[in-house]
This record gives C-alpha cells, sequence and structure tokens, in this order.
C-alpha cells in the first residue's frame, strides 16, 4: 500500500523549476540527472488572460513497479510503505529499471555509475523531515500527503 | 563534525536569509530561513554549492600579462597581488589626485565597505550599477514622496488589488514577495498585468493588457483620468497631504481611456472595467512603481505617474498598501555603525557631475555610466583607475565595445568578484573573493515594517585561494596608509564594533540568525503623517518643487514611441527564475536547466519572415550581429522582440557559458549615454535590431 504522494497546488506553483534544483542539491547530483519535473501545456486565453497551468512529475511509486521485477540485482526495492529506492551499493548501473519503467524515470548518475530516482527522500523522512522539493518550494506550492489523509 | 550555520544567500542581490547545514566542510544541506521564509528558497539558491565547486571561477587572484582582453593571466599570491594594486593607486594619486580613482560595487547593505574605501581614499567617485536599474524609479519617488524607492514596504499579502506594469514579480522574484503575492492570491485578490508579453506572472492576472511597446505612461495617465473624472480618489488623503492635484486633474484632461486604448493597442471597455475594480478596491491597492525600470526614454514619468496612482489610491501607510520602512529609530533602538561615518567626506566634485553639472540626481552612487564620459574625455578631470565590486558593468550596460575604448584611458582596471565577469575578463587585475557559502559580511541594517539586523556567517571554509571583501580592502587600506578607517583585523572584531550602539552582540543572533527591533509591525498614525515625506513642502509633492527648480516638468505630455521601420524589432529584455542576469550563466546546475536564451519573435512576424520555431535568426545591430534560436509565441506585441538577459558570454574560461544565446546589450550599439535625462536610468529599450532567418540553419549535409 502505498502512503505517500506528491501533490502540487497548480494555483500556487509559479513555474520557477526550483523544486527541480532543491531536489538535484539535496542528493548533490552531478549535471545529468533530473528526479522531478515542472511542465506546463501552452498558453490558452481564458477570459482575455492567456494562461496554463504547471504540473509536477516525480516517480509513481508504482504498485506493481516494473522498474522493481526487471531489476537483476534485488537492487530497485518496494519498503513497506511503498516507496520504490535504488539500494546504491547493489546497483550494478545496468539501467535495466529505465528501460522497464513506461515513463523511463530511473535516471544514470555518471559520477557514480549508479541508477538514482526520486525515493521521496526517504531518509529525510525517516528523520521526521519534509523531502527537500517539498521543503523548499518557493511558494510552499508542493506538499507531502499521506494517504490517509484524503 | 556537524554544525548549523545562519547566513544570506548570495546568488542574487535579494539575499534571502538561510541556514546552511554542514559536515566536514562541505554543504550538506541548506534551506530558506524557517523563521522568515519557512524554508523557502529559489533555484539559484539551491546551485549555490554548485557555485562554490566549480573550477571555472577564479582560483586565486590573476594579474594580466598580455594585452587587455586577451586572456593570458598570471597567477599571484595575495600578498603581490595587493602590493601591486596598491603601488599601481598610489602613482595615480601621485599624478592625478585621489579624484582619479572610483570604485563601484553592488547596491545595498554592503556596499558600505567600498564607499568606505573610496572617501578615505579621498575619492567623491562611488558607483554603483543602478543607473541600469531602479535610478529612473527611485528619482520618481523622491519627486513625490521625498523617500526614495526603498522608502515604503508594499503590504502586498493584505492587498485586495496589486497592478504591475512589466514588473515581472513571479520571475525575477524575491522569494518572500511571491509568497506575498500568492497569499494574496489565495484570499481572492486580484492582480493586473500590463506587459509587451506574456510572463510568468501574467499567467496568474485576473486582467492582463499586452500593450505596444513603451506606452505605459499612456495607460498610467488614463487611469488616473478615469479616476479622477469618477472621483473615485481619496478625496480626503489628497487634500490633507498632497500638493499640484488640481494641475494633474488639467493635465490628464485629454488622456482618456478611449485615447490610451488607441495607443495602447488594447480595449478601452477592459479599462474601464478596471478603473471600477481599482475604485471598489481602495484603498487596498497597489501600483508597483517599477523595479528594473531603465528602459523607455520617460520610464521615469512612468513611475512618477505610477506613485501617484498609489497616492490617489490613499494608499499610504494602510494594511494593503504602501507602509513606510522604518529604521531602528521609528522603534527607540539605534542602529549599526557603518564604515562611511569614519572616513572624511571627499571635497572634490564628482567626476559623473551627479550634484554639480546635474542637480536632478541624487549623489549617493551618482551615475556609473558618466564616468566613461570622464574617462573619456578627462572632463571634469581624468579618471583612472577603477575597482569594480561584484559589478560587472560590461554585462549590466549597453555597448561593451564603446566601454572598453573608455576604459583604456585608465592605467589601472580591478575586478573584485566571486566569478569571472566580462569586465573582469577585460581587466588588469582579477582579486578573487570567497563565494558568499565560504565568506562573513558586515552586519546591515534591513528597514521595514519589523525593522532587523541580518549578517552572513561563514558556512565553509574556501575551497580556493579566495579573500573576503573585508579582508582585502582593509589590506588594501593598510598598504596605502589607510587602516585607521578600518578599525578591525577581524570579521568579528568588526561585528563587535558596529554593533556597539545597538546594545545587541553577536549572540543575540544565534537563535533566528537575525535580531528584530520590534516584534510587531510599526505603523505610523495615519492622521498624522505631516513631515513623513520630505519633499519641500512636506507633502507628496504631485507637482515637484524641486523638479520646477530644476527646469523639469512635473508631468511630461506624452510623446508616442516610435514605429520600428519595417524588417526591424524593439529589443526588449528581462529575467527568467533561473538566472540571476549575467553571473549565473555558468553556474553548473542553473546552466543545466538554462544554457541558453532564445528569441521570442510574434508567431505571426515570424511566418513573415519564413522562420519556424526552432530556427536560427540573425539579429542585427550596427556592425553586431548575434545567433540565436527562435521561439515563436502569439503573446508578444508584433514590434518587440524578447530574450533573456544575461547570456552571449565571451569568457573562454567558462566552458558552459561561452558563446552560449546572445547578448542584449552588446546589440544595444550607440546607446551607452541614452539616459533619462530627468530619472538618470538608461533607456535599455530604445534600440531597434533587424530580425532574419539565418543563413546558419542546416539545408544539406555534406559528410561522409
Ligand atoms: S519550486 Fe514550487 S513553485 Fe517553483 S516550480 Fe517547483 S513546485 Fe512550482
Ligand atoms: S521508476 Fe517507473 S516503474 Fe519504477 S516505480 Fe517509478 S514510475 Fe513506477
Ligand atoms: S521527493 Fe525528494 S527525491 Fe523526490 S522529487 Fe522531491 S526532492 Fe526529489
Ligand atoms: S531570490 Fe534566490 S538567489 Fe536570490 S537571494 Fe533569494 S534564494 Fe538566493
Amino acid at each position: 500500500m502505498n502512503t505517500y504522494t506528491l501533490y502540487l497546488n497548480s494555483k500556487r506553483c509559479i513555474g520557477c523549476h526550483g523544486c527541480v534544483v532543491h531536489c538535484k542539491a539535496n542528493k548533490r547530483l552531478p549535471v545529468g540527472p533530473i528526479l522531478c519535473e515542472i511542465s506546463h501545456e501552452s498558453l490558452k486565453s481564458v477570459r482575455g488572460v492567456p494562461k496554463t497551468e504547471f504540473k509536477f512529475r516525480s516517480c509513481y511509486h508504482c504498485e506493481d513497479p516494473f522498474c522493481v521485477t526487471i531489476c537483476p540485482t534485488g537492487a530497485m526495492k518496494k519498503r513497506a510503505d511503498g516507496i520504490v529506492y535504488v539500494d546504491v551499493p547493489k546497483c550494478i548501473g545496468c539501467m535495466a529499471c529505465a528501460g522497464a519503467c513506461p515513463w523511463g524515470i530511473p535516471q544514470h548518475n555518471p559520477e557514480t555509475n549508479k541508477a538514482v530516482k526520486c525515493d521521496y527522500c526517504m531518509d529525510r523522512l525517516d528523520a521526521g523531515l519534509q523531502p527537500a522539493c517539498v521543503t523548499k518550494c518557493t511558494t510552499h506550492a508542493l506538499k507531502l500527503v499521506t494517504m490517509k489523509e484524503i | 563534525m556537524k554544525k548549523s550555520v545562519w547566513s544570506m544567500c548570495g546568488m542574487c542581490t535579494v539575499r534571502c536569509p538561510i541556514r546552511v547545514e554542514v559536515e566536514d566542510n562541505a554543504v550538506t544541506w541548506l534551506e530558506g530561513n524557517q523563521h522568515i521564509l519557512k524554508g523557502a528558497l529559489c533555484a539559484k539558491g539551491s546551485a549555490g554549492p554548485s557555485l562554490v565547486s566549480d573550477r571555472e571561477r577564479p582560483q586565486q587572484p590573476l594579474i594580466r600579462r598580455g594585452g587587455r582582453g586577451a586572456g593570458r593571466w598570471e597567477a599571484v599570491s595575495w600578498e603581490f597581488a595587493l602590493d601591486y594594486v596598491a603601488d599601481k593607486l598610489k602613482t595615480i594619486i601621485d599624478r592625478h589626485g585621489p579624484e582619479a580613482i572610483m570604485a563601484s560595487s553592488r547596491g545595498g547593505p554592503f556596499q558600505d565597505i567600498v564607499k568606505a574605501f573610496t572617501h578615505a581614499l579621498g575619492s567623491p567617485n562611488y558607483s554603483n550599477h543602478d543607473s541600469a536599474c531602479g535610478r529612473n524609479v527611485h528619482h520618481a519617488s523622491l519627486s513625490l514622496f521625498g523617500l526614495g524607492r526603498k522608502g515604503f514596504i508594499y503590504d502586498i499579502k493584505n492587498a485586495k488589488h496589486l497592478v504591475l506594469f512589466g514588473r515581472n514579480i513571479l520571475a525575477s522574484l524575491r522569494p518572500a514577495e511571491v509568497n506575498q503575492v500568492m497569499d494574496m492570491l489565495d484570499k481572492g485578490g486580484r492582480l493586473t498585468y500590463v506587459d509587451v508579453r506574456q510572463t510568468l506572472t501574467g499567467i496568474k492576472a485576473t486582467n492582463f493588457f499586452q500593450v505596444r511597446p513603451g506606452t505605459d505612461y499612456a495607460l498610467a495617465l488614463a487611469l488616473i483620468h478615469e479616476i479622477i473624472k469618477a472621483e473615485g480618489y481619496d478625496a480626503e488623503f489628497v487634500e490633507r497631504y498632497t500638493t499640484g492635484f488640481d494641475e494633474l486633474a488639467y493635465f490628464v484632461e485629454n488622456y482618456s481611456a478611449e485615447w490610451a486604448a488607441k495607443e495602447c493597442g488594447i480595449k478601452a471597455k477592459d479599462i474601464h472595467e478596471l478603473v471600477g475594480q481599482l475604485i471598489a478596491d481602495r484603498p487596498k491597492v497597489i501600483f508597483h512603481p517599477g523595479w528594473m525600470l531603465s528602459r523607455y526614454n520617460d520610464s521615469f514619468y512612468a513611475s512618477r505617474a505610477l506613485n501617484c496612482l498609489n497616492a490617489l489610491m490613499g494608499n499610504i501607510e494602510v494594511e494593503g498598501g504602501l507602509v513606510f520602512a522604518k529604521g531602528a529609530g521609528d522603534c527607540g533602538g539605534k542602529g549599526p555603525r557603518s564604515l562611511t561615518e569614519l572616513s572624511p567626506k571627499p571635497t572634490a566634485k564628482r567626476a559623473d557631475g551627479v550634484g554639480d553639472v546635474y542637480k536632478q540626481f541624487e549623489k549617493g552612487p551618482g551615475l556609473f555610466h558618466l564616468f566613461y564620459k570622464a574617462m573619456a574625455t578627462a572632463q571634469p578631470y581624468p579618471i583612472k583607475g577603477i575597482i569594480c565590486v561584484r559589478h560587472d558593468p560590461f554585462s549590466c550596460f549597453p555597448d561593451p565595445q564603446a566601454q572598453k575604448e573608455a576604459l583604456d584611458n585608465c592605467d589601472l582596471i580591478v575586478s573584485i568578484d566571486t566569478h569571472y565577469s566580462e569586465f573582469g575578463w577585460y581587466a588588469d587585475v582579477i582579486l578573487p573573493e570567497s563565494t558568499y557559502l565560504e565568506r562573513d559580511s558586515m552586519i546591515a541594517l534591513q528597514k521595514g515594517m519589523k525593522p532587523r539586523l541580518i549578517m552572513r556567517n561563514k558556512a565553509i571554509e574556501p575551497q580556493a585561494d579566495t579573500l573576503c571583501l573585508c579582508t582585502i580592502i582593509k589590506g588594501l587600506a593598510t598598504r596605502l596608509g589607510l587602516e585607521q578607517y578600518f578599525p578591525f583585523n577581524t570579521l568579528q572584531e568588526l561585528w563587535a564594533w558596529q554593533l556597539e550602539p545597538t546594545g545587541f552582540s553577536p549572540a543575540d543572533f544565534e537563535k533566528k540568525g537575525f535580531v528584530e527591533y520590534a516584534d510587531k509591525p510599526v505603523m505610523y498614525d495615519r492622521d498624522k503623517l505631516d513631515g513623513k515625506f520630505k519633499t519641500p513642502s512636506g507633502k507628496i509633492e504631485i507637482v515637484s518643487q524641486n523638479l520646477t527648480e530644476w527646469g523639469f516638468p512635473s508631468w511630461k505630455p506624452y510623446v508616442s514611441p516610435d514605429k520600428p521601420p519595417k524588417g526591424q524589432y524593439r529589443l526588449v529584455f528581462g529575467r527568467s527564475p533561473l538566472h540571476a542576469h549575467s553571473h549565473t550563466i555558468n553556474n553548473p546546475l542553473l546552466n543545466e536547466m538554462m544554457p541558453e536564451n532564445t528569441l521570442w519573435i510574434n508567431t505571426r512576424e515570424a511566418g513573415k519572415m519564413g522562420v519556424a520555431e526552432g530556427d536560427f535568426v540573425d539579429v542585427i545591430s550596427g556592425d553586431v550581429t548575434s545567433v540565436i534560436t527562435a521561439k515563436l509565441t502569439d503573446f508578444i506585441h508584433p514590434e518587440a522582440v524578447y530574450t533573456v538577459h544575461g547570456f552571449g558570454r565571451q569568457i573562454p574560461l567558462q566552458t558552459r557559458a561561452y558563446h552560449a544565446g546572445m547578448s542584449d546589450q552588446k546589440l544595444m550599439k550607440g546607446q551607452l549615454q541614452n539616459m533619462d535625462p530627468v530619472g538618470g536610468g538608461l533607456n535599455l529599450c530604445e534600440t531597434f535590431v533587424t530580425v532574419r532567418k539565418s543563413s546558419k540553419n542546416h539545408q544539406r549535409k555534406v559528410e561522409l
């Protein structure tokens, strides 16, 4: 059972891409891997004002994740609380997970030659903190929602 | 060893308060100060550690060995570099007097030491970048309120309506302010956005006006006209605290909504609707008078009109309006000491003519671009030495080629900066400053509804052979026999000296990273604002006594901006939330997010040129041609093309930024002295460029 999801209040999001950099900085990632993205559709006029809304996507932490099944070394794991993460020492950097994921979510870290992906910042969660992207979102538009709440 | 350090972001000049976690001299986490920002930071803020580890910034002092700009540097020790600069300064002082030396720095809380150093030398010629930024806004505010542009705080979160003319507040962003805007919108407040293109801010707007470039003043005048006609202004406030209202009413008589609609290319009905909303939302309506408003040749008057609208709304010193920025004295406290107080005030006239030839400009930092005139003509006297601290004139002022020609009259050019600037690359000496995470800074007072003292603590030890600004200046001062003006050996001593009159100690900052002079917002009694406006009359001068005395009208009759000739477009520029102008372009993480800029072209205009999305286009002005990728959009005025400022850098050691994208300022040929004569701001949006499909577009492949 998945416990968490990231929810974006698109009314507050200003598309500044802060979250993307907050995420990278927290995991000290080099140029290359990007673990979450902000996107939008092209502008359309709504009562005279050209508008659009931003969307946020990281990893879906699937119920039955293909990335976990395919991983030859068992490095890609799903925790009891639903978080899908890379057990780094076990990862051999083959990137089979990225191929299996319908959205190609797992990224290759060229510095470590291992896979890296959104893990809801589980080290921070376990320490009683919020994920990096949530904590530092420029407008406090991103929230980590615990499923029970909905 | 783990530690947590209160500090201040230095990735842009907003200087957000931050908390940094450090382990083994490496930053492991940083976030916005929870007490002020609840953790929030922008993308640039998080990219700070990647600036620190970037080896493409100067790693030790450098002295030029080849021709200027040739990039042949000799790495030297700090001893050697400081001796070298001090010797050169001495020679200039002996030959031409101390006033032949000028210095410039970023404005804001840390300019004190650079100004103090300039004055200690005996030169009045301290400057900053503001003639390419907020001077028009500043002078407009002074002429109306007697207070500079930082004299008021905008209480946006409590406003009902925020009106922005080209102030792209959600992209050229300040996190605390952005949150105020979003809070206001969440509470049902209205946002009106006026610009020549749609922006990240405009997409959140209630009302959006895409105006013809250069017509902001027309729309502002029409709003004044319609509000007066509808008697929708705060008559009591206007009667009590302003002078010159009748002249204004007479002046705007012909500037109706119908007239402005035609002039700006918008609908009169929409203007009327806006006026109705403004009257309903008054007094909690804020007209932002502009931030960077060095744009058109009537920007000073546009800003003045916007601030006048604030007065008509009666929004001064009300919740949700413009609130006087309070200082330590308003809370019965004392501010920190500044170094400028110690050095003797120089008696020589300024070389930029400010305060003398140009009475209309406030002395403070003067106007940087006018120093180029002094260099080129040796009038009123020669300028032979220049030190720029964290300021890159080649990136911020038009026509770097013209700037280089003027600078060639100097015997000494010094750049003190954390990274290679375009100016630094042309300099004789680069003195590399430690990045903001590797240095302490002076304590500064931040005025506001709750004034506070802020400080920056060094989070980690320098990763290269760099020094903090205070140590560099102290080193130079000591070599020049001026150490008495800089009474400190360490930053800790400087802080203690600064704090002495305040009654606070550095330990008081440990709890929250700052200290406040008040626990609640300080508001003046709105019925007793007399004397708070520092104009000659003590009132808000709709017709300014000073402007009249200096021979300038308070209200300039509107002149319609020129239309670009066929095949040409007006070049306008702006910012992205991912870069702080030129100085973050080479940052590894920010460069990854946004490696180059594009040229926004109106879709129909592009069609006429046969340009498709993603094509290369040539952008030509005088003898400068740049090539850039086209981005097509319906939401830019057909007379304008737009690009993000800061790109097109030409420093070979910055491999990521080298020749990436296009520089707008290099295309502003011949515009270096095109200044607003009343506001002092440069007219940076008065360049027409030719745009055409580039021959660089691949047509065929000739490869084996
Ligand atoms: S940091 Fe926040 S406001 Fe900025 S893009 Fe990400 S979610 Fe949106
Ligand atoms: S990486 Fe892809 S497959 Fe794996 S959990 Fe995330 S979304 Fe699902
Ligand atoms: S939860 Fe953590 S890992 Fe996932 S996108 Fe946010 S910051 Fe990145
Ligand atoms: S706005 Fe961003 S870059 Fe500027 S000081 Fe704040 S966090 Fe730093």
